[in-house]
């Protein structure tokens, strides 16, 4: 969706350079023709000049701003209006002109005109969206054009988008040995279509070659091999995003449930608080920040990390600390304290879904394979939650809290008589589970929906993951949140999201028979009572 | 202790009942079974003593809750087990007597065809093979004692052989009915996908919103709450009971006496899916629908605490519990649908922290309190 | 139950081809004059060694006391009998037919192994005479127990153990509601009526008064010959009431082993307990 702009920009800014050359007249003219034929003549004459300013008057068809005025060709922006074969303004303006209408072939025609003729565009962006929309198809008539552009490309990113849009171009060439080259050529592609282009020459009636044919075999052999692999990678990808995201929400768990035996059901819900945190500073920099807009997620990790903390540290301090020593009415409270939670956020921001924008930073990903693109949004969430791990892992290991921590978590009693304020531990524990639940929140809100029931959704999954890791065990919870992400994702593909979940869920009752204590237990006397 | 004589049968099922809840149980046939029925059925729409068909229908569906709260009881309150996944046991008895009475739609339904309207509209062609037999209502009643039987026995056997329990227990329950949900909502599954079962025609040939059927429906619901309270309570005084409770309090003591915890936690579980299977199936002809949406982790989680609210541990506590917590629920969504799940998480809250042993128990302080000590 | 096997061939009065003749699989059988055989048991937790390569032979009614410091692997050992603990490696064998290292800890105390726990563990909720119909040996299969009455021969020997362990009075009280020397008590009583061929006793008189204390080891004497006893206990001057063989274990293994007066002579187990 935003390419379209970032194409406009460009040609924006280059409409500022005044030194426009004059164009072929006649084709110009020829453009204003009733035959959509003729129309298209012109068009690919105008592209084959390779002229940039011919883009402007090919833009301005496009937008409908290309009129016929008294016999002249002329485009009209707003209130000025231009010849359209100098590129002069006209003075005054425009008296009675005509709009010069386009039908879709001719439309479609045109697109791949302008993306032709961007090739030659001086920005680099510009030139590889041209050269990505070329690869979609290419006709044989842009095979010289493409030749061209080829020779002064210098990017190799685009230089490789070029080949194959070349290859594409030239598979309709009537000499075999041309074809065959541009077989060859499209061997380096991943892309679907253009497994269905060469899939279209297997058959005798379109390609009379018997090599192409065979080339053909070949190179949809090693296309499928590897859109395979792009598929996997995908799948490995989104996998290791989703376990990221359980990972944010099974961390706080799996502290608060290894230092004080308490399942906490309203862990879901501080996912939310999080999540509409990072709404809530959304709103105030579009209100009072607008031009730092983009960097209002920054802003967001503190606030929803001390918003959740600080429900949490209410939740502890109510009702939990008075439940010590009964975990499943701890269990049915903090369901009771999800709810109202739940019922808040509905009272507070409705019970619709509230609209949580990426950063434009965060938008786009990279392309690693035809079909694989990975998102910058999910890159950032993995690299966030892998952070998050690490200060995680740092504070529990060589801070005086984390030691706390660990010595509550595996002997209680026995930490409180040698002067570990089991008291405070615990609501610090919490609060910090808490918190990071509000990171999970900040995390989620850029891929999924912000709502009030959102945090139920991952509840399950999140103890699936403390289940299966273990209790209070860091490197446990990470394994197992990465591990059953990428594990959802496989069988997804394989059999459907609600029969992977069900998969999952099989597995994990299975296996807690082998290791009822998780993936890492901490073997001893101290927990087996 | 263990007064009980050896008689059979009925008595002796009743002499497990100290003489209060023989005149409870006697005062609740008089109402179920005389006079609510009989204001139904032989008064006039007009008269000030008619009970509505809304009265008779509510009633039973506080009744199936009841049932499913003595079930919870028996589980929780008595053997520490807590489920959070009783829901499916609910809906698996609600869906296999549901593939009864969609069959004996017949070809009622919108599309007229022997097959139920979903399939139709999924366009499928035969009845898929756990379908067969769905005809036969013996065949139906099995399934609903055999499919939560199966279930819970086979779940049960491998989570307490390897010594899960607490709060590891009730969610991996949780994540069992969740799993069943999401398969229940998909149309491949052949149960409905969201919409479930609905549009009932009738019961054994009988019209299904008949006066006289919704009658019949409701006595037996009745007659199987009062039978679920005496089951419950002479298990709960047998010695299997005092065993069951003491793997509650101190399992590794009753281990090291010899008892296996193993088959007393499998028993009491799967008898108490059993018991809300049941449940689900006497809820179905009388609700009208049954869907997914009754395996839902949040309907599971309500009934722990109509049996909290009660007072867990003592069966007519749950009863209690499920009634008072269903018609608040009813006034509620009524009267002020925003703040009914304000009202229940407080709820849950409220109980945990001060009435531990809920309404029943607070009663029973109050009497001790005041009689002379 | 438990399969036929034979416990390896280390002690002095071990012949196989007696031990089938003598009893069938499963079934105790304490001929040759040990009930208990525990051989080079080792246990560890995450690299600590709990037992290492422990030792350790009780005869057949004999009274037994071990000591050690804390960490010497006293409970880890009386874990390992009762099957609560899975050793690493080693032998355990009940008798000499009965192998404890396969069996659960319902089906060892059913074999005729009791225990009394470190902290008192009674049913709180149960009354007390409750406590013991629950003890009481009898058949603890789940189905036996849903139509299980209690016989007047039962109600007598639950009557004789209460006046016994001196609870006649509080039998229809709540367990929760005793105090800690009569829960200790209570335990006790709930041993007896189990009727175990061997009994593990961990501190049996922690927390009890002087005169308790007395109480106790006169009925932990007279229990032994009928019954084997293991106790362990950190109170020298109870183990000295107690009469009998001492054991000492230090670091999961036996340290030395005798007489209560030439143990406590022995200068490895001064140092044990007083050096470094």
């Amino acid at each position: 969706m935003r390419r379209p702009v970032h194409v406009l920009l460009a040609f924006l800014t280059w409409q500022a350079t005044p030194a426009l050359a004059a164009l072929d007249a006649k084709a110009v003219g020829q453009l204003a023709s009733e035959d959509s034929e003729e129309k298209i003549a012109a068009i690919r004459q105008l592209v084959q000049g390779g002229d940039p300013t011919a883009q402007r008057v090919l833009q301005a068809l496009g937008d409908d701003g290309l009129q016929l005025s008294g016999g002249k060709v002329v485009i009209v922006d707003g209130e000025r209006v231009f010849d359209a074969v100098t590129g002069e303004e006209l003075k005054p303006g425009l008296e009675g002109g005509e709009g010069i209408s386009i039908n879709n072939r001719v439309r479609r025609e045109l697109t791949a005109a302008l993306a032709a003729l961007r090739l030659f565009d001086p920005d680099r962006g510009a030139r590889l969206t041209a050269a990505q929309e070329l690869t979609a198809g290419a006709d044989l008539a842009m095979a010289p054009l493409l030749a061209r552009a080829l020779e002064s490309e210098a990017d190799g990113q685009i230089r490789q988008l070029l080949v194959l849009a070349h290859a594409q171009a030239s598979l309709k060439a009537p000499d075999a040995a041309t074809r065959l080259a541009a077989v060859r050529a499209l061997r380096a592609s991943g892309n679907p279509g253009v497994r269905g282009l060469l899939a279209a020459l297997l058959d005798e009636r379109a390609e009379p070659d018997a090599r192409v044919r065979t080339e053909a075999r070949a190179s949809i052999a090693t296309i499928e091999h590897r859109m395979a692999i792009g598929e996997i990678v995908g799948r490995v990808f989104s996998g290791l995003s989703l376990g990221s995201i359980l990972l944010l929400a099974a961390l706080g768990l799996a502290i608060t449930y290894g230092v004080m035996g308490v399942i906490n059901m309203a862990h879901g819900e501080l996912l939310m608080v999080g999540a509409y945190s990072t709404f809530a500073v959304q709103t105030l920099f579009g209100r009072y920040l607008p031009r730092a807009l983009d960097w209002y997620v920054v802003a967001a990790v503190p606030v929803a990390f001390v918003a959740a903390a600080l429900v949490g540290i209410v939740i502890e301090r109510t009702v939990i600390r008075f439940l010590y020593g009964r975990p499943l009415e701890t269990l049915l409270a903090t369901w009771g304290l999800s709810l109202v939670l739940i019922q808040s956020a509905r009272t507070l921001f409705g019970a619709q879904n509230v609209g949580v924008a990426n950063p434009s930073w965060m938008s786009g990903g990279i392309q690693v394979m035809a079909n694989a693109v990975l998102p910058w949004n999910r890159i950032a969430i993995i690299a966030f939650s892998l952070g998050v791990l690490a200060l995680v892992w740092l504070t529990m290991s060589h801070t005086r809290l984390g030691l706390f921590v660990r010595a509550v978590t595996q002997n209680r009693a026995m930490a409180g008589c040698v002067g570990v304020p089991t008291g405070r531990v615990d609501t610090l524990a919490f609060a910090v589970g808490a918190g990071l639940a509000g990171l999970g929140g900040v995390a989620l809100s850029q891929i999924a929906n912000v709502g009030p029931d959102m945090g139920q959704s991952y509840i399950v999954d999140s103890f699936m993951v403390v289940v299966l890791g273990g209790v209070g065990q860091l490197a446990g919870a990470a394994l197992a949140a990465l591990g059953l992400g990428v594990a959802a994702k496989f069988l997804e593909g394989l059999a459907g999201a609600v029969i992977a979940k069900i998969a999952v869920l099989a597995f994990i009752i299975i296996f807690i028979q082998k290791r009822p204590q998780g993936l890492f237990a901490l073997k001893g006397r101290f927990l087996e009572d | 202790m263990d007064d009980t004589p050896r008689t059979p049968g009925i008595s002796r099922l009743l002499g497990v009942l100290p003489g209060t809840g023989r005149s409870a149980l006697a005062a609740f046939g008089l109402v179920a079974f005389v006079l609510l029925p009989g204001l139904h059925l032989f008064t006039s729409g007009k008269s000030p003593l008619h009970v509505s068909d809304y009265v008779i229908t509510v009633g039973g569906k506080v009744m199936c809750y009841a049932i499913v709260a003595v079930a919870m009881d028996l589980a929780w309150g008595y053997g520490g087990i807590l489920s959070l996944g009783h829901g499916l046991f609910f809906a698996l008895g609600g869906y296999a007597f549901g593939m009864y009475l969609m069959r004996s739609i017949g070809r009622d339904g919108v599309y007229q065809s022997d097959l139920p309207d979903f399939m139709v509209f999924l366009d499928w062609k035969e009845l898929p093979w756990y379908w067969r037999g769905s005809d036969h209502v013996l065949w139906a009643l099995a399934l609903v004692v055999l499919v939560p039987v199966a279930i819970a026995f086979a779940f049960g056997f491998f989570a307490f052989r390897s010594r899960i329990k607490g709060v590891y227990f009730s969610i991996i329950t949780q994540a069992l009915t969740y799993a069943a949900m999401l398969l229940f909502f998909r149309n491949e599954t052949g149960f409905g996908g969201n919409n479930g079962f609905t549009d009932f025609k009738r019961i054994l040939g009988f019209p299904i919103t008949a006066p006289a059927t919704r009658v019949a429906l409701f006595m037996l619901t009745a007659a199987t709450l009062a039978a679920a309270l005496l089951i419950g309570r002479s298990l709960v005084t047998s010695k299997f009971g005092r065993v069951l409770a003491a793997i509650r309090d101190a399992e590794s003591r009753a281990m090291f006496l010899g008892y296996d915890p193993l088959w007393y936690k499998l028993f009491v579980w799967t008898f108490s899916a059993v018991l809300t299977a049941v449940a689900g199936a006497l809820f179905v002809p009388q609700v009208g629908i049954i869907n997914p949406s009754e395996m839902s982790p949040a309907s599971s989680i309500e009934i722990a605490i109509w049996v909290a609210v009660g007072g867990r541990g003592t069966l007519v506590g749950a009863v209690v519990g499920a009634v008072l917590v269903n018609l608040a629920k009813s006034w509620f969504t009524m009267a002020f649908p925003e703040f009914w799940l304000f009202f229940l998480g407080l709820l849950f809250i409220v109980v945990t922290l001060l009435l531990p042993e809920g309404v029943v128990g607070l009663w029973r302080r109050l009497l001790r309190g005041r009689a002379p000590a | 139950m438990s399969p036929v096997r034979a416990p390896p061939p280390l002690h002095p009065d071990f012949h196989p081809e007696a031990s089938i003749d003598a009893a069938g699989p499963g079934k105790l059988d304490p001929s040759h004059r040990v009930i208990l055989y525990l051989e080079d048991i080792t246990v560890s937790f995450d690299g600590f060694r709990a037992l290492d390569r422990l030792t350790l032979y009780i005869d057949v009614g004999e009274l037994r006391c071990i000591i050690g410091p804390n960490g010497a692997g006293k409970t880890t050992m009386m874990d390992v009998i009762t099957g609560k603990t899975r050793p690493d490696s080693g032998t355990a064998f009940f008798g000499q037919t009965v192998d404890l290292t396969r069996m659960s800890e319902p089906e060892i105390a059913r074999a005729g192994i009791g225990r009394k726990f470190q902290k008192p563990t009674v049913f709180e909720r149960h009354t007390v005479f409750e406590n013991l119909e629950l003890a009481m040996k009898a058949d603890k299969r789940a189905r036996k127990t849903l139509f299980a009455t209690l016989g007047d021969e039962a109600r007598d020997r639950i009557a004789d153990t209460l006046r016994l362990v001196r609870l006649a009075s509080e039998a229809g009280r709540a367990a929760g509601l005793l105090s800690h020397g009569q829960k200790q008590w209570l335990e006790i009583g709930m041993l007896l009526v189990q009727e175990p061929k061997l009994l593990l006793l961990d501190e049996p008189v922690a927390g009890m008064t002087d005169e308790e204390t007395d109480r106790t080891a006169e009925l932990i004497v007279s229990l032994a010959g009928e019954h084997s006893l293991v106790v362990v206990e950190h109170d020298m001057a109870f183990v000295a009431q107690l009469g009998g063989k001492v054991t000492v274990l230090h670091e999961g293994s036996v340290l030395a082993e005798g007489k209560l007066e030439s143990v406590q002579n022995d200068p490895r187990v001064v140092e044990v307990y007083l050096g470094r």
